[in-house]
């Protein structure tokens, strides 16, 4: 007797909303064997979780009582409202799961036992334990959008709401979770507040500044966050997001069109005012992160900058060094990771330095995310390189 | 000096011709091989359930008719449509999508999924790994 092939038919033959994380992502076990991910310390520094399954709670901590019963009335008698009283959330935004053929982007239905932890919280566990992940750095999804609320008023005491519901009911819940908590960064005094009030907590690595479009990063008003921030040595994220609404985007008729320009336009804006403004120089150990923008655009950057910056440096007279320079001592995070054209890669990695200032993310659950296995396999890497973009370089980074 | 033949490998029955309907699809787990099975008009396909791309689960999310940009003689653009003779099936990681009667990626051909021989006889379905 001989024994043949083990045959069964598979306990998931679709993928949908509803399917389990581990289920989701039960590929990714051949990269954790084939790369031996369990031994590697992965930082993930730009996850999300859903914050819109627990709107109603966050209503209940916005401090203004008149705009807290607006939302309430809102959820109360707008049927759609539950979810999304006050926000700003985009509705081209919701063409991000491509037609419904990318369900995680769509919605992370899964059963979840009643425990002791918030939903999102056993939703994180499942990410990273799927992923090997030892520390995930969790952001908000919609509320990453609050940059581009038009009216300030309601953006600033709402994100604060979020922000206080966060750090009580889903830091604190496992260790291997922290986060940059968002600034709410049309209001520089809030912005120092949001300083003080999460910048003692170990969970809390440091600050950032979402999606915003129309401020700019070099206004003498956010000096005193700056110089917050590098005494307490904490690093400052911008993470970008998209948006239908820029100027350049409005003509744009495809959300690949816009998903492939914006985000890189929202962080090249803010870097150029960055560098050309001195910040670097007038807060040297400020360390800065630019978050989820893949990382084509950087050498583009680097090139551009330094170019316009020799022909005219009396524009820019804090500047010590080429822009690129500065650029090169900054931190990117990594994803979405563009790998078509691996020698373009490859220059870009040498051009910024990534070994040493490349911060993995995953994205998760995000349609465009990246596993580890991204920087695992790039083939001009050697391990020690890829062990530094994985974990090491955000280990240092943020003290871990 | 003889050349001896690469040994082939046996036709093993994975599914019955029942599990496979038509324009449906059937994901098999072969030991550590996992395959999705799909029918249309009456041709079978068979795929490894590894996306090239970042080897997602290829098979096991929506299958949909590619789809086309209609462009009149004079170049204006009508919009889009569903081509019914072209139907797809899409990663659930990152929504790269292949054509389900030839495993290739639908805008770039040289990405293309990893396929298998399949046959059917007796009402049995068999792949040859």
């Amino acid at each position: 007797m001989t024994n043949g092939p083990r045959i069964q038919p598979h306990a998931i033959q679709e993928i949908t909303t509803h399917t389990s994380t581990p289920d989701i992502l039960a590929n990714a076990q051949r990269d954790r064997e084939r790369y031996g991910l369990d031994d590697v310390f992965i930082v993930d520094v730009d996850s999300h979780h859903s914050e819109l399954a627990s709107w109603p709670e966050i209503i209940s901590y916005v401090e203004d009582p008149v705009l807290r019963d607006t939302a309430e009335q809102m959820m109360l008698h707008r049927p759609l409202a539950g979810k999304m009283a006050l926000s700003s959330y985009d509705p081209g935004l919701a063409l991000q799961d491509a037609g419904a053929r990318i369900p995680h982007q769509s919605n992370l239905a899964e059963p979840i036992p009643p425990g002791d932890d918030h939903r999102d919280v056993e939703l994180a566990r499942r990410a990273m334990d799927a992923m090997s992940i030892d520390v995930q750095v969790v952001f908000p999804q919609p509320m990453l959008g609050i940059g581009l609320h038009p009216d300030p008023t309601i953006a600033v005491p709402l994100l604060k709401a979020y922000n206080r519901w966060f750090v009580e009911h889903i830091l604190p819940k496992d260790p291997r979770i922290k986060s940059l908590i968002a600034l709410p960064f049309e209001d520089p005094q809030a912005c120092l507040e949001t300083v003080h009030l999460y910048g003692d907590n170990p969970d809390v690595l440091g600050f950032m500044v979402t999606s915003q479009r129309h401020a700019g990063v070099h206004r003498n008003e956010y000096m005193r966050l700056y110089a917050e921030l590098e005494e307490r040595g904490l690093p400052l994220g911008f993470h970008a997001g998209p948006s239908w609404k820029d100027t350049m985007t409005s003509t744009m008729n495809r959300f690949l069109s816009v998903h492939a320009m914006s985000f890189v336009t929202c962080n090249m804006t803010h870097m150029t005012n960055w560098i050309i403004n001195g910040l670097p120089e007038r807060f040297p150990n400020l360390k800065v992160i630019w978050i989820e923008s893949g990382l084509a655009w950087i050498p583009f950057m680097m090139q551009r900058l330094d170019h316009e910056y020799l022909m005219r440096q009396s524009e820019a007279p804090l500047l010590r060094q080429l822009p690129s320079d500065y650029i090169r001592q900054m931190y990117h995070t990594s994803q979405p990771l563009e790998v078509t054209d691996m020698k373009l890669l490859e220059s870009t990695f040498t051009a910024m330095n990534a070994q040493d200032s490349l911060l993995y993310a995953s994205d998760w659950p995000h349609w465009d995310f990246d596993l580890p296995s991204r920087i695992m396999n790039l083939p001009f890497l050697d391990r020690d390189a890829k062990l530094n973009i994985l974990g090491g370089n955000a280990r240092k980074l943020f003290g871990l | 000096m003889a050349i001896s033949a690469r040994p082939v490998a046996p036709d093993i029955v994975v599914a019955r011709s029942t599990d496979v309907l038509e324009g449906r699809r059937h994901l098999v787990a072969v030991d550590d091989v996992h395959l999705g099975l799909f029918r249309f008009r009456g041709k079978l396909y068979a795929y490894e359930n590894a996306c090239p791309h970042m080897g997602g689960p290829v098979c096991q999310d929506r299958m949909v008719d590619g789809v086309l940009e209609r462009i009149e003689d004079d170049r204006t653009s009508r919009g889009m449509t569903f081509d019914e003779d072209d139907p797809h099936v899409v990663c659930p990681w990152h929504g790269f999508e292949f054509r389900i009667t030839t495993g290739e990626h639908a805008g770039f051909s040289k990405i293309r999924l990893r396929s298998f021989p399949v046959t059917e006889d007796g009402g049995e379905i068999r792949v040859r790994l």
